[in-house]
């Protein structure tokens, strides 16, 4: 076996592990570290394939970003999950099912799958190394600018979108008013008094 | 040697599992929601995998796109579900039936 086959193996089986531990896990927070192991070794997987920009972007966007926002939304909301997971086995049998008919479909459109003849010459062997970066850059800043850009949009609908949605102003709370405060001064602030011997106020 | 069929054996094993995840955590949206990340992720393999036997980039161009709405996607289920349980105290899917649908 060489060393790429044995990478392959190591990372599939990593990431098949990964994705059905996520699925199994009792604990959210392990579902979330084990999804996390998923991305990672998928992103070795993108290594090998040569697409290593896809694979770095991988880890910062996922691994980053949408694995950590995951991991907040678990510890922050405060639900016992166990009544949630206590139902699980009665799905069970359902979801094997359902999961053995796609997979056995999936296996009828693979198996059936005839190849045109001469694909050996068409497939290229994927480079590990190269100028993948550079490759993509000039196409997505060139022939796909439009959809870039789109991209951009659709990320910037979504921030607007989950901080709307999560905002909430608090009437029940002390708040820091900054222009009262900068506009405070001494004559309205405090008041002098000239107080008698012996009288008081 | 590594073929084309290995990459698309485990991108297909990647998305029946997250499949049965979804069947499996019925009532846990956040797994829901990763399970859906996991069939997404498995698309981008095949996507990747063609693009990489195939020596035309315009695969992986699109793996990014399907990147940032999975992203986009990711943000915005998940500020529901903390406004939803705001409001109602639970994440059930179940007790998700405001509008009588």
């Amino acid at each position: 076996m060489t060393v790429i086959a044995f990478t392959f193996y190591l990372f599939a089986v990593s990431t098949l592990l990964g994705g059905l531990m996520t699925v199994l896990a009792r604990n959210p927070v392990h579902s979330v570290l084990w999804l996390i192991l998923a991305f990672l070794s998928s992103a070795g997987l993108f290594i090998i394939l040569g697409a290593e920009f896809v694979a770095m972007l991988l880890i910062i966007v996922y691994v980053g970003a949408v694995a950590v926002l995951f991991l907040f939304v678990v510890m922050m909301l405060d639900i016992d999950f166990a009544a949630l997971k206590a139902e699980m086995s009665k799905y069970l049998p359902i979801g094997l099912l359902i999961g053995i008919v796609i997979l056995m479909q999936l296996v009828v459109a693979f198996g059936a799958w005839d190849y045109s003849a001469g694909i050996d010459d068409r497939l290229v062997a994927p480079s590990a190394v190269g100028e993948n970066t550079n490759l993509l850059g000039l196409l997505i800043y060139d022939r796909y600018i439009i959809l870039f850009q789109l991209a951009g949009l659709i990320l910037l609908v979504a921030m607007i979108g989950a901080i709307v949605l999560t905002l909430r102003h608090r009437t029940d709370i002390k708040r820091q008013n900054i222009i009262a405060q900068m506009h405070r001064d001494p004559a309205k602030a405090m008041e002098l008094k000239d107080v008698k011997p012996g009288q008081g106020l | 040697m590594i073929g084309l069929e290995h990459y698309l054996t485990v991108a297909a094993a990647l998305f029946v599992i997250g499949i049965f995840g979804l069947f499996l955590n019925r009532k846990n949206v956040i797994i829901l929601l990763m399970s859906i990340e996991l069939m997404l992720l498995a698309v981008n393999i095949n996507f990747v995998a063609f693009s990489s036997y195939l020596g035309d980039m315009v695969g992986q161009v699109f793996t990014l796109f399907v990147l940032t709405v999975a992203a986009a996607e990711a943000a915005i289920g998940l500020a529901i579900l903390v406004c939803f349980f705001r409001n109602r105290g639970t994440i059930d899917v179940e007790d998700v039936n405001v509008m009588k649908g």
